[in-house]
């Protein structure tokens, strides 16, 4: 068999009502048959092509009520066995049911390789295989998959930090086994352990985070500023009822902030209306100031509104000044009234932003909102940085398989093995994480080698 | 302009015959094909210009290699060795790597015998200085002298002599290797039909008089008492052997250097070539690695007849007087004379991605390349690429498939599909750390991978191939036999208590207790009774290993078969790749560049990502089912 078996969230992103996660390849029925108990199939065998109700399990643990459908490979999209698993809709659920399979031995899929597998298995026909080529290649990487890589910042430089740990400790290997006789003081299993639990604690610590879901629970954060009067509420409601949200009011906050939880195409967001960021000499308004402030400092995304039918005042100034250097969406509301501000100012002093035209009260320019922020996240214009979680299913794996690897090589190192069995696997760690990153290994182990040590005739 | 005359017809040409081309004319002289061997001085056949060993990580299992798909240098080496070591013994038998100390002029001596005595080989001492090509396809050489050569196929293999210079303190020679003359005329000849040529650099120290040397600030480095030999075709050679020597540099040593450099031709800028980071010149070394109290060296002798020591470490091209007062500067050569100096060397080669798999060049049919001329740095590689070379012109000229070693086959095969897929920025040399699956290519199992080949092509003769099949037997009998036998408790539970490994419960299959790191055939003599005394040393190697790592081999076995698949996707060398529209631009560019021979080592090319990988498996099956 050429293939192996793949998997993915096949329904659009989004919030709808259900989603669908497909797995395609050999073994297709025997991952299901692993993670689905059925409700009244007493027998538990499943037919084919016959819709089953029940549970996916983990660890005797119910994770969603689902339906599943067996499809066998005669007569599949893929030519393949594959299964199809109707879950609840909404990323939480999808991904943590993607995880599941993924830890059973399937592999994420790449993009547009279902179709792949449905031509090179005969299904499609040839007409369409330019259609297919051109699903696969580089030109249409846009949307999903971009934001899925999102892995700029703190956590790519992490990755790479424990890569480059592991690259120097195989360099350390390399050189004791390709240059033996050279003045090199040869690296102890000691050392080799020591390194390799370290790293493996830090992989754990990742993997661990990445478990809660803290981006996708708490949202991308995004914080509603502007004068007082100017829409943000109305702006907010606005936005709430358009997303069909999982609107929660959190308690406690005081009038200050409104903390609300919406959702765009998708993307977990959490909006934040404050109470504005002006001068104030009022003790009570003081303290919601700087509540403000902090909000705004530590937010992913700004909101801006300023009022089309008013000429530009001191505080709209003072929040043009703060909103310069942040990720910013400006809206320009009230353009239904007679226009008095300074666009041409505007257009000067926030040359990088979108500006977005908008009569909320009349419902325009909420849908351009709403698109220029996918925009921007898909895009990788906001990075969600600051945080260590990993919230790509692909990449958590590629972690969790890079934990194995020194799991492996640390049993290798205890038990005695030579180096260069030990060797096998902290490379095979390197790999992984480097399918992260995207780095290969040979050149950066040999440029680590030479420029390290002092070999040579 | 020489007037020229027709001197004669081979099938096949080799020029150049260092030890890229005595294999290549060898083997091709070998498999029935009528070759024409030629160098620029006979006395150079096989010559060793740097060091005076045979052999080393990664190099020993490409002479393993060598020797089992039927090539020469393994039995040359046997021949003429005075010392010999296996390298990280200590470690993983995957690792485990053969060197021998070479008697340089025995071995050209020994090599000089076997070509003038095989039949089918023409021997002549000649300079080329031309090459004919036409429509693409080589035709011939021609000489200095004017002989005019004509042939079917060629190997070029000119090592270092090509447009060399010599470069000593700020003297620039022109001049080859070892003060024997260089070729420069056919350089404009490969410049006309447009080779994409470069420029590499390498280096070599100085000998020095063994009669100045006091061996006493010294400590004796001898071999192994124990030693294995190269070739598979022999079991046991009495040696006599000869020690060689370490001492170590100094702050001494290091400020004569430092404050000499603008003697170098390497920092006044007058040597311009890339040279290998694995043999950096001394100066090198103690600008890059200035916190290094001392580096070591090891004297090395060059043969039994001569006083010439080889000076290890020491390579440099600073001046003579340079280089003799930092060496008087080290313990026990404080009298030391030389009697070579060292000397860096830049000459002209090819970007090896002019090559196909079977390193036939892609714009001239018929011509196949080898060695320093591809890029590459080092005997062995130099000899497994001329086998590789001489092979494949032979199959060629009997209008047969080429042999291409894949990366799961042999080190020859990593070697290989390094220089064409991805080129070289710097003298290539082999190391382990290279191959991607090296526990199962071991330089223990060289024959198993690969005399089966040899045979097939022609190569490997019948008493070679006798002993391979009659080793197999062997294996496989012992095999079944450790599966079946059962050791008693009580006298199993007495051997393993002498190497102090645990005691069993019960009695025990032979092959279980032989899984235990700690225990070998050699422990478990007394109570294995069943023990055919045929059992040579080679097959209780195989039954360890196979035994013991029976887990690891197994991964790697499978990660093989899955990178086979991807082998076996053959890409035609006629695809146009600039009208697949979904491949990104770069990739287009190189894989019109390099025409991979698979989608497997398409994806190992820099600049196709797994996209264009994917792109290229759709576009091969609308191709299939175009074509039916």
């Amino acid at each position: 068999m050429l293939f192996d078996t793949i998997t993915a969230i096949s329904t659009p992103i989004g919030e709808g009502a259900i989603g669908i996660v497909r797995i395609s390849g050999p073994d297709a029925f025997p991952i299901l048959s692993e993670i689905f108990k059925p409700i009244r199939s007493s027998s538990g065998i499943l037919e084919n092509r016959k819709m089953y109700y029940g549970h996916i399990v983990s660890d005797e643990k119910i994770m969603d009520e689902v339906m599943v459908v067996k499809l066998p490979s005669s007569g599949s999209y893929t030519m393949e066995d594959i299964v199809e698993i109707n879950c609840h809709g909404g990323l939480m659920p999808l991904r943590e049911i993607l995880a599941l399979i993924l830890t059973k031995g399937a592999r994420i899929a790449d993009k547009g390789e279902f179709t792949k597998r449905a031509f090179l298995n005969g299904r499609i026909d040839l007409a369409q295989a330019e259609s297919v080529m051109d699903l696969i290649s580089a030109k249409t990487e846009i949307g999903f998959d971009i934001a899925m890589h999102q892995l700029k910042g703190h956590l790519s430089e992490k990755i790479t930090k424990y890569r480059d740990i592991l690259i120097a400790l195989m360099a350390e290997i390399e050189v004791s086994i390709d240059y033996p006789e050279e003045d090199i003081e040869e690296i102890t299993y000691s050392k080799i352990e020591s390194t390799l639990t370290d790293l493996k604690e830090h992989l754990s610590v990742l993997i661990e985070k990445s478990k809660s879901g803290k981006i996708i629970r708490e949202g991308l954060k995004t914080v509603i500023v502007g004068k007082p009067n100017v829409g943000k509420s109305s702006l907010m409601n606005a936005l709430l009822k358009d997303s069909r949200a999982i609107v929660t009011e959190i308690p406690g906050t005081t009038r200050d902030v409104i903390e609300e939880y919406m959702n765009i195409s998708g993307i977990p967001i959490k909006l934040i209306d404050t109470a504005g960021i002006r001068e104030t000499e009022d003790v009570v308004e003081k303290i919601g100031v700087q509540k403000s402030k902090h909000y705004f400092n530590e937010a992913d995304l700004i909101i801006f509104v300023l009022d089309a039918s008013e000429v530009l005042t001191k505080e709209d100034h003072d929040l043009m000044e703060l909103v310069k250097n942040k990720h910013a969406i400006v809206i320009i509301n009230k353009t239904d009234l007679e226009s008095k501000i300074e666009m041409a100012y505007i257009n000067a002093v926030l040359v990088d932003k979108a500006i977005i035209k908008a009569s909320v009260h009349n419902d325009l320019g909420i849908e351009a909102l709403e698109n220029e922020i996918k925009t921007m996240v898909f895009g990788n214009e906001v990075d969600m940085n600051h945080t260590d979680i990993i919230s790509n299913t692909r990449h958590i794996q590629l972690v969790k398989d890079a934990e194995k690897n020194i799991l492996e090589a640390l049993s290798a190192v205890r038990s005695g093995m030579p180096y260069d069995f030990i060797e096998v696997d902290v490379k095979n760690a390197i790999l992984n994480l480097g399918h992260v990153t995207g780095e290969s290994v040979e050149e950066d182990l040999m440029n680590t080698i030479f420029s390290n040590f002092c070999l040579g005739k | 302009m020489v007037r020229t005359f027709d001197a004669g017809y081979f099938e096949c040409i080799v020029i150049g015959a260092g030890h890229a081309g005595c294999e290549a004319a060898l083997a091709s002289a070998r498999m029935g094909v009528k070759t024409l061997i030629l160098s620029i001085n006979l006395d150079s056949i096989a010559m060793m210009p740097c060091n005076p060993s045979i052999g080393g990580t990664g190099k020993g299992h490409l002479v393993k290699e060598i020797d089992a798909l039927g090539g020469e240098m393994g039995l040359n080496i046997d021949k003429s060795f005075v010392q010999s070591k296996m390298l990280n013994s200590s470690k993983g038998p995957a690792v485990h790597s053969l060197r021998a100390q070479a008697d340089k002029h025995q071995y050209h001596t020994e090599m000089k015998k076997v070509l003038e005595n095989t039949n089918n080989l023409y021997v002549k001492q000649a300079e080329v200085t031309s090459l004919i090509i036409e429509d693409h396809m080589i035709k011939g050489v021609i000489t200095s002298i004017g002989s005019k050569y004509t042939c079917d196929v060629a190997v070029l293999s000119t090592g270092t002599y090509l447009g060399s210079t010599i470069f000593i303190g700020d003297a620039e020679l022109r001049s080859g290797p070892n003060g024997l003359s260089g070729s420069y005329e056919l350089v404009d000849s490969l410049n006309q039909y447009e080779f994409d040529l470069r420029r590499f650099k390498t280096g070599t120290p100085a000998r020095v008089d063994k009669r100045s040397l006091n061996f006493d600030k010294m400590e004796v480095q001898w071999g192994d008492q124990d030693y294995e030999l190269f070739s598979f075709m022999n079991d046991e050679l009495r040696l006599d052997e000869l020690p060689c020597w370490l001492t170590y540099t100094n702050n001494v040593t290091h400020e004569i250097i430092l404050s000499n450099l603008d003697k170098s031709g390497l920092f006044t800028g007058a040597i311009e070539g890339t040279g290998p980071r694995y043999c950096p010149s001394i100066e090198t070394k103690l600008q890059r690695f200035t916190d290094k109290p001392r580096h070591q060296l090891f004297i090395e002798p060059e043969g039994r007849d001569t006083n010439e020591m080889y000076v290890q470490g020491m390579s440099t091209s600073l001046s003579e007087d340079v280089q003799l007062a930092f060496m008087r500067s080290i313990p026990g050569m404080a009298q030391c004379e030389i009697m070579r100096p060292a000397y860096a060397i830049e000459y002209d080669c090819i970007n090896p991605l002019m090559l196909n798999l079977s390193l036939e060049l892609k714009s001239v049919k018929g011509l196949f390349s080898a060695g320093q001329f591809n890029g590459t740095s080092g005997y062995e590689e130099a000899a497994a690429q001329g086998l590789i070379a001489g092979i494949n012109a032979a199959l060629k000229f009997k209008g047969e498939e080429p042999l291409i070693l894949d990366r799961s086959e042999a080190y020859i095969g990593v070697l290989i599909d390094d220089l064409v897929t991805k080129g070289t920025d710097e003298p290539y040399r082999m190391m382990t750390s290279r191959a991607e699956y090296r526990l199962v290519l071991r330089q223990d199992n060289a024959d198993l991978r690969l005399t089966q080949k040899g045979y097939d092509i022609g190569l490997v003769k019948e008493d070679r191939y006798l002993r391979f099949q009659k080793k197999l037997e062997m294996i496989d009998k012992e095999y079944m036999r450790i599966q079946s036998v059962n050791l008693k408790m009580e006298s199993l539970n007495n051997a393993l208590a002498s190497i102090e490994s645990s005691p069993v419960t019960q009695g025990t299959k032979l092959i279980d207790i032989l899984r235990r790191p700690e225990v070998f055939y050699k422990h478990l003599i007394a109570v294995d009774e069943t023990r055919p005394n045929e059992l040579t040393k080679d097959v209780i190697k195989q039954i360890e290993v196979s035994v013991k790592y029976e887990g690891y081999i197994k991964k790697q076995m499978q990660q093989i078969e899955k990178f086979k698949a991807l082998e076996e996707k053959k890409l035609s060398y006629n695809i146009n790749y600039n009208e697949i529209e979904s491949l990104r631009l770069e990739a287009r560019q190189k894989l019109m560049k390099i025409k991979p021979d698979s989608i497997g080592q398409a994806s190992r090319i820099s600049g196709v990502s797994p996209s264009d990988i994917s792109v290229l498996l759709v576009y091969l099956e609308q191709q299939r089912r175009k074509n039916k």
